[in-house]
């Protein structure tokens, strides 16, 4: 006689009440993703709606009483005439000649600048992460060079080497350098000892160790700095041909500002924020391919 | 004490014999004062033999395993492998530590191939013999998969065939089982001796726990609580092959030498616990 009272399975497929209900929570779930989904770009829409929004009205609308509006967009801009002249950038181009040769020269200094910046950072991060011994002795010399103010060498990379590129790929390396670095060396130094261990015992050489563990080990870390090299990489371009160029777009900031041209300061910007936002979205892809095998993140699973 | 251990006729010991003469190790310890971790421990273990340490916590179970490695040096003393005095990294041995030692970005199959791929096997060949290895440890069908998303059982029999796959004359093992469960830890027990029975490389298997001792090996070590040395050696003369450790542990001979032997363990671990539980944590 049959005592259990809980559905006894019939088959591979399982109990076929069970498979109903399972679906049926799996699509009112999708559902609620979905619409969850929406509303937060819904928030987002009206966050950006609230911010430009308020910008526009405060710089056209005039108190009683008062000659200028409540905020000067002689100083501070207006979100309708710095879309104005992001177009009149893009269709005109400048005194110097076409916008988008401009965003070139500043996007070519800024990849150059990360790559060299990155490989020295990752190749001394990874060596000395190896090496107590060089660790220590190169230590204190690192921390002096992360504590002065990296922006002013772009000053003597300028009087160095002229008003061409290569200042601003200096700079822009400088700055990406240290980001990288430290996480490559702090990376290394988190390898797991055992894996280590086990693989000396394996019969693995010092280099082929580097190569099958302590770099992809410390891999996770120096992706992760990657995301935060990029944004200095163009900083570094930035006020590089701020300070001094003959093309680019820290250039056009500068004539704006002498010609006191807020919109055309911040239509710089907004064609930089763009052009940063693509590249955040290429290194996680790269990301994505070098760290596929991490386990999906538990948290982004949600309960039905 | 004269050794009674039956061995399967089929098997001949590959593994090579290791003769620890004398080792001493002593750590410094942060704040300059040195500290004896292990005194004067002698022992060696027969080709093919294989032999467990126990002891209680801290008394250099897995420092003596680290210098028959040559992962760490002794301050005095020797350690030799097949003759040889060990300096620097020994070879022909393989390690499993009770965590994982896997590469959690290779796969299954790279990271048994690990071995192979060092000793400067090519890669096919090595994809070939870690296939093999994974077949043998019942992990067929797994070779795409990462680590992380295996059971800790078959992380156990990964980290196992990656041990094996360069057929090591020696196998140094400190605590593989101590993180699994009770279940778990019984199967891979028995897998164990069924590969070791296979290939026969010496062991040196360090555990806390005496049954898991008595159950795998010929003979058991006991050690003194730290500063380690070595207090006893018995020979367990439970027959081989002895098939599934489960039903072991209810042979009326294990329940008689694991009783002989606790009776010495009993004090060390004893000594060990009062020494911590004195110690103002």
């Amino acid at each position: 006689m049959r005592t259990t009272t809980a559905p006894t399975r019939t088959d591979e497929t399982g109990d076929t009440r069970f498979a109903a209900a399972d679906k049926a929570a799996s699509t009112a779930a999708r559902r609620l993703r979905w619409r969850r989904r929406g509303l937060v770009w819904l928030a987002r829409l009206a966050f950006v709606g609230f911010i430009v929004g308020g910008w526009q009205f405060c710089t056209g609308w005039t108190p009683n009483g008062s000659s200028t509006p409540l905020v000067d967009p002689f100083f501070f801009g207006r979100p309708s005439l710095v879309w104005q002249r992001t177009i009149e950038l893009f269709r005109d181009g400048t005194s110097y000649g076409s916008f988008w040769f401009d965003i070139f020269t500043t996007m070519h200094e800024a990849v150059y600048g990360f790559f060299c910046g990155a490989v020295a950072g990752i190749v001394l991060g990874v060596v000395l992460g190896q090496s107590a011994f060089l660790a220590d002795v190169i230590g204190p010399f690192i921390k002096m060079v992360n504590a002065i103010p990296r922006i002013v060498l772009g000053s003597i990379f300028i009087v160095a080497f002229g008003v061409g590129s290569t200042p601003k790929i200096l700079l822009a390396a400088v700055l990406v350098f240290f980001v990288v670095f430290f996480n490559a060396f702090q990376g290394v130094r988190e390898v797991d000892r055992n894996i280590v261990a086990n693989a000396r015992v394996l019969g693995g050489s010092s280099l082929q160790i580097v190569r099958h563990v302590t770099v992809p080990s410390a891999l996770t870390w120096i992706t992760a700095s990657l995301h935060t090299a990029f944004g200095f990489a163009i900083v570094g371009a930035l006020v590089g041909e701020v300070l001094g160029a003959q093309r680019g777009l820290g250039l056009i900031i500068r004539t704006s500002q002498n010609r006191f041209d807020p919109n055309g300061v911040f239509a710089c910007m907004l064609v930089i924020a763009v052009i940063t936002l693509g590249a955040e979205f290429l290194i996680g892809l790269v990301e994505k391919r070098l760290l596929s095998w991490r386990p999906v993140d538990q948290s982004t699973w949600s309960g039905v | 004490m004269s050794s009674t251990t039956t061995r399967s006729a089929s098997a001949h010991p590959s593994g090579a014999r290791i003769a620890v003469t004398g080792l001493t190790k002593r750590f410094l310890t942060p704040s300059g004062s040195a500290f004896t971790a292990l005194r004067d421990v002698t022992f060696s273990v027969e080709p093919g033999q294989f032999c467990a340490i126990v002891g209680p916590t801290g008394c250099g179970k897995s420092t003596t395993l680290g210098m028959v490695a040559g992962l760490d040096r002794a301050s005095a003393g020797s350690v030799e492998v097949g003759g040889h005095e060990v300096q620097g990294v020994t070879r022909g041995v393989s390690f499993m530590f009770q965590a994982d030692a896997l590469l959690p970005w290779k796969t299954v199959l790279h990271n048994v191939m690990l071995g192979p791929i060092l000793n400067h096997t090519s890669k096919k060949d090595a994809a070939a013999k870690a296939r093999d290895w994974l077949r043998r440890v019942g992990l067929a069908g797994f070779e795409d998969h990462y680590t992380h998303q295996l059971s800790g059982g078959m992380r156990k029999r990964v980290a196992m065939a990656a041990a094996l796959i360069n057929e090591p004359a020696i196998l140094l093992m400190d605590e593989p089982f101590g993180a699994l469960d009770v279940q778990t830890k019984a199967i891979m027990q028995t897998e164990l001796i069924g590969l070791w029975e296979e290939l026969r490389p010496t062991v040196l298997f360090i555990t806390h726990d005496l049954d898991e001792a008595v159950a795998l090996a010929d003979r058991v070590i006991v050690m003194t609580a730290g500063p380690g040395a070595v207090k006893a050696s018995y020979d367990i003369d439970l027959p081989r092959p002895r098939g599934a450790v489960q039903e072991l542990r209810y042979d009326q001979r294990f329940l008689e030498i694991q009783h002989h032997i606790w009776q010495s363990l009993k004090d060390e671990v004893e000594r060990a616990y009062a020494r911590d539980a004195a110690v103002p944590a």
